[in-house]
């Protein structure tokens, strides 16, 4: 009991750090519309300065000093990024925001290590408060009693700060209606920097407080932003109150969880996010989203058949990969496999996010799937190639029929995240499930047939089937399932006047969407020879959203380009510097500052037809 | 003969009753207009007649069919067409791929992956087009249509289906005063042309006076009168809660067609 | 006598749309002008481009002797030209008093200014809901306080964007009083419109657009005798 009741303390002193963070996440994002992905870096910068501080000024007043000061210097950084990058993207689509903050995320994680190094740094303890009290019987950390108090205080704090000062009665204004409080006379541009700051500040705060209780290193961003998302998906995207709530949840959750359930502890917020999403689709205090927010990757350029010209180039670029074994060497064909798989990768995620309207970030799900289920195909049922081939994408389709049944009841943000999670949740059955799946070793030896093993056969046969699928998609985009899918994402008001069964179509949407992505991951399989739990991590699906993105929403051809593009590019920069995390990061900002529209819609406005303007003036 | 009979429809919200046991009957061929203050329960009982809202009690039978508790693309395919107060149209496509939706959709074709969405059903749809002087428009982006033109393109969807009644939320809000009368005509041919019923909302009661063969009024979630247009303008009861003076919409009469 | 408002030359574009073509408009000191025209003729598309809402938008705009095309909305707003949107756009989730708020602005010299006891006599239905959200208003309650919203930053000017949408007619003729009001108070005013009858109420002057372009300009006396430019463009 005693044991229990400190466990139960333990959770409330993490709550208070999660909940600095998620509050600011989702200050940010109710205002400014950006999902800012660059929250847990501010949440780890806030950390190592707060420890170079603290080790720095003595006493407890340079203790709680250094703290502050961190999290002001962090807020003042978040400031300048703002100015100097986010203004520029405000009128981007929201998912192209959500890419230039994962490039700052890329970028300050590579320059972490460079300024504080690569070794975990164990924090000082606040002076006067690094002893014990006596709980029952137990000793129990006295700076974990002000890290309980510092939550309630803070969300009192901010209460306030919202509801009895005219700036944050104007923040909760802009949280509805920007372009209405411009109209009003206030200046915009300062309120969303006054927001990101405070937000920045919130998340740095979070990590400086932590650096008593844990040590500090360079990967404590990813862990952080995960449940920060879940955090503020689970208590309604904009809620503060909301936000304070789930952090409670999720860090009991987390305390008695590594208790009761060992061995899924690391998915048990995800459950519970499913859980609580189920029944209330925009999370626990959240509302349906108003119609000042367009859908994720909303995009209005009718799609088009290929011109004649358009048509030109794709036959080029088939002939290009036709004749490529011919002057390539091995290394250039096994690379030209891979980007024609995720090409294919790209294009299903494309199905489903840009003509289906639903964002996902757990892509890689289905992905993995493909792949595993080659590779139980082989090691249990000693399957050939070519059957397997046809047979694994069915444990793909599988799980897309699942957990697509769950995910096309909501939308927006909450679809995006639910995927997440059943990404997650797939992810640790294959991780936990050592006797079956091999856990973190893989599995090992899945080799084509005879035929297909040098690597320029290989190559060809994955071109083959690449093409075969994508003009597979294409058609299906063009066709009237494709048209109904986009018809639902439109306007789901007139999908429903028009006797349009809404969440059938999506479904079948997302499951399509799945089985093109389980056959790239099990031709993947194959080229690898091996499976590993990667496949199906957070940071491939983020890969299949930065390709997607990359390429262009609009277009059907965007995220083929994309994929390319990017997969050729970190093959590039991974085998020339160590650096590729900056390289990559700044390439990433600067695409997004530079090609809004993705680089497809890019060309298509410098060089496209300007058919639509020609009609309009006509008119 | 009575297309569509309304009876004992009610839903509260909380406490309060939007709508309160109102009844009424549309006639074959008639143009019914459904009149009252803001927030009376025009859009509450409108959302219940096509299945978008839950009604809490009552009964809505379409030529003695129960259609309560359906969805609404059930209700759309019992033949209750719609358009919106805001107009809602698939902005990613044509106009003329906006009605062929509504007709794939009739057809039970949605799931079908073969064919071309973009050549299926185009005569049907430019005919529609044609009944609503909408042909010369066929193939610009739905995003860029004039908004007059959207009403007009909404009309053509919702004449998708043939349907037996169309029910318009505030059909001519937005539109100048011509494209309002035109508007309205063109629905009264169609109506008279298709022998279907239409019920619509609306504001502006130079429309409403000009073009409703009969007129309700709801206050507070009940109908407070029903009758001939003549009628319900000399309505006392009517004139203070609703129509004022009469300075704002026109003093004289455009002849009822 | 010099203008309050002088807008010349204005065009602007929407993608790569000419919406506005040489617009030019004028309004005095303590005077209603109305701008007329079908939905889709440039009416909202003139107010965005006067407040710095629409991005590619050039022409000369002098308000008070200064010339504001090239300011920042926020900027325009709080040298006194207030601004109502057509679609009210009302802080669903902030109370009456809280919409009130946002708008409050400090009193400019020589603006008879406002406080929120003078907005609740000018439309009475607010007082009664100081604190109630701005979501369970009615559409005609709604219309008041977005209006009511705009007077708290003491403008000396204000745009009404079709402010008699989709209200009964009863309404309409309470916003046409409280309009009335506003010019009593030494407010030069703006509305769009499409309801002539309404219009005629409140305007001494009006101006109608067509397809970007203005087509008349003349005292509202005038144009209600003239048929014939009735016809051609209001068809009433």
């Amino acid at each position: 009991m005693d044991f229990l009741f400190i466990q139960f303390l333990n959770g409330l002193s993490s709550a208070s750090s999660l909940f600095l963070v998620a509050s600011g996440l989702s200050i940010i994002f109710g205002v400014t519309h950006i999902t800012n992905f660059a929250h847990g870096a501010f949440y780890m910068l806030g950390a190592y300065v707060a420890y170079t501080l603290t080790e720095a000024w003595m006493g407890a007043i340079g203790f709680w000093g250094g703290i502050i000061v961190a999290a002001g210097t962090v807020a003042l950084f978040g400031a300048l990024i703002e100015i100097i990058l986010l203004r520029r993207i405000y009128r981007s689509p929201e998912l192209f925001q959500l890419l230039a903050t994962f490039g700052i995320t890329l970028i300050i994680e590579d320059l972490v290590i460079q300024v504080w190094g690569a070794e975990d740094l164990l924090g000082r303890r606040a002076p006067g408060l690094d002893g014990a009290i006596d709980i029952f019987g137990q000793a129990f950390p006295t700076y974990e009693l002000v890290l309980i108090a510092l939550g309630p205080i803070c969300l009192c704090a901010l209460w306030l700060l919202f509801n009895r000062t005219r700036w944050g009665v104007l923040v909760r204004a802009a949280t509805q209606d920007r372009m209405m409080v411009s109209a009003l006379g206030v200046n915009q541009a300062w309120l969303f920097t006054g927001v990101f700051t405070l937000g920045v500040f919130l998340a740095a705060l979070g990590g400086a407080v932590q650096i008593p209780r844990d040590a500090v290193h360079n990967a404590m961003d990813l862990q952080i932003i995960v449940e920060a998302f879940v955090i503020v998906v689970i208590g309604g995207f904009g809620n503060v109150l909301g936000a304070f709530l789930a952090s409670f949840i999720i860090a009991e959750l987390n305390s008695f969880g590594i208790l009761l359930f060992p061995k899924i502890s690391m998915i048990l917020m995800f459950i519970v996010m499913a859980l609580v999403l189920v029944v209330r689709p925009y999370g626990l205090l959240g509302k349906a989203e108003t119609h000042a927010r367009t859908a994720l990757g909303n995009v209005v350029r009718p799609l088009a058949p290929l011109t004649r010209k358009a048509k030109n180039w794709v036959l080029a670029a088939l002939l290009v990969f036709l004749i490529l074994p011919i002057f390539a060497d091995d290394f250039v064909l096994n690379v030209g496999s891979e980007i024609l798989i995720f090409a294919l990768f790209a294009a299903s995620l494309h199905l489903m996010m840009g003509v289906g309207g639903m964002v996902s970030f757990g892509h890689a799900a289905y992905f993995g799937l493909g792949a595993y289920g080659v590779a139980l195909l082989v090691k249990f049922l000693n399957m050939p190639m070519e059957a397997a081939i046809v047979i694994a994408p069915l444990l793909a389709i599988a799980g897309a029929i699942i957990f697509g049944w769950f995910c096309v009841r909501l939308s927006g943000v909450y679809l995006a995240m639910l995927t997440l999670a059943f990404a997650q949740i797939s992810w640790s059955i294959i991780f936990q499930w050592d006797d079956v799946t091999g856990g973190d070793n893989g599995l090992l030896g899945i080799w084509p047939s005879e035929w297909a093993s040098n690597q320029q056969a290989f190559y060809y046969m994955t071109l083959v089937i690449v093409i075969a699928a994508l003009y597979a998609i294409r058609r299906i985009i063009f066709s009237p399932f494709g048209y109904t899918l986009r018809g639902c994402r439109d306007s789901l008001l007139r999908a429903d006047a028009i006797g349009i069964d809404r969440l059938r179509i999506q479904w079948f949407g997302f499951v399509l969407a799945g089985s093109f992505s389980g056959l790239a991951g099990v031709l993947y399989a194959y080229l690898k020879g091996s499976v590993f739990p990667d496949y199906i991590s957070i940071p491939l699906s983020v890969d299949g959203l930065v390709m997607v993105l990359l390429g262009g929403i609009q277009t059907v051809a965007g995220p083929i380009i994309g994929a390319g593009v990017f997969k050729a590019l970190s093959t590039i920069i991974i085998s020339h510097t160590e650096f590729w995390k900056i390289i990559l990061g700044a390439f990433i900002v600067i695409l997004v500052v530079a090609f809004p529209q993705g680089i497809v819609g890019f060309f298509l406005e410098r060089f496209g037809s300007k058919e639509e303007d020609i009609a309009e003036e006509k008119q | 003969m009575s297309s569509l009979v309304v009876k004992g429809l009610s839903k509260y919200f909380g406490g309060v009753k939007a709508v309160n046991n109102v009844d009424f009957e549309v006639q074959k061929g008639e143009l019914l207009a459904l009149i009252g203050p803001n927030g009376a329960g025009k859009s509450t009982c409108f959302n219940m007649l096509n299945g978008q809202l839950a009604a809490d009690a009552g009964s809505i039978k379409l030529f003695d069919e129960e259609i309560i508790g359906l969805q609404p693309r059930q209700v759309w395919r019992k033949g209750v067409g719609r358009t919106f107060q805001i107009a809602a149209t698939f902005t990613s496509m044509s106009v003329i791929e906006n009605v062929q939706m509504a007709i794939i959709s009739y057809h039970k074709r949605l799931l079908s992956m073969l064919p071309f969405a973009g050549s299926l059903y185009k005569e049907e749809a430019y005919e529609l087009l044609e009944l609503v002087s909408m042909e010369d428009q066929a193939n610009r982006p739905c995003g860029m249509l004039a908004y007059g033109d959207v009403k007009r393109l909404e009309l053509a969807i919702a004449l998708a289906n043939d349907p037996k009644i169309l029910l318009m939320d505030e059909p001519a809000a937005g539109m100048a005063p011509n494209e309002r009368i035109a508007l309205m005509q063109l629905t009264a041919d169609i109506v008279k042309d298709k022998g279907i019923s239409v019920l619509f909302t609306e504001h502006d009661m130079d429309v409403v006076f000009s073009h409703a063969n009969r007129v309700m009024v709801l206050n507070r979630g009940e109908v407070i009168a029903l009758g001939l247009p003549s009628e319900i303008r000399e309505n006392e009861e009517v004139q203070s809660i609703y129509l004022g003076t009469g300075a704002v919409y026109d003093e004289e009469l455009v002849g009822n067609a | 006598m010099k203008s309050k408002l002088d807008v010349h030359g204005l065009n602007s574009y929407y993608g790569g749309a000419h919406i506005l073509n040489n617009v030019h408009l004028k309004a005095n000191a303590s005077e209603v002008v109305a701008l007329l025209g079908r939905n889709g003729a440039g009416k909202s598309t003139t107010f965005a481009s006067l407040v710095g809402l629409v991005e590619r938008c050039k022409g000369s705009i002098i308000f008070d002797d200064q010339e504001i095309s090239d300011k920042p909305t926020h900027e325009i707003i709080r040298l006194g030209l207030g601004y109502v949107p057509e679609d009210r756009r009302i802080f669903t989730d902030l109370t009456v008093e809280e919409n009130l708020l946002v708008g409050k602005q400090d009193e400019r010299d020589g603006v008879r200014g406002w406080t929120e006891e003078m907005l609740f006599t000018l439309f009475p239905n607010l007082a009664e809901m100081r604190h109630r959200p701005g979501g369970q208003m009615s559409g005609g309650e709604q219309q008041m306080l977005t209006i009511a919203r705009t007077l708290m930053g003491n403008p000396s000017m204000v745009l009404l964007d079709e402010p008699s949408e989709g209200l009964s007619p009863k309404i309409v003729e309470e916003m046409a009083n409280a309009i009335l009001e506003m010019k009593k108070h030494g407010l030069s005013i703006i509305i769009s419109e499409q309801n002539l009858h309404f219009a005629r109420l409140i305007s001494d002057r009006a101006y109608i657009i067509e397809k970007g372009e203005i087509r008349y300009e003349g005292t509202m006396a005038d144009l209600d005798k003239n048929d014939e430019i009735k016809n051609a463009y209001l068809a009433v």
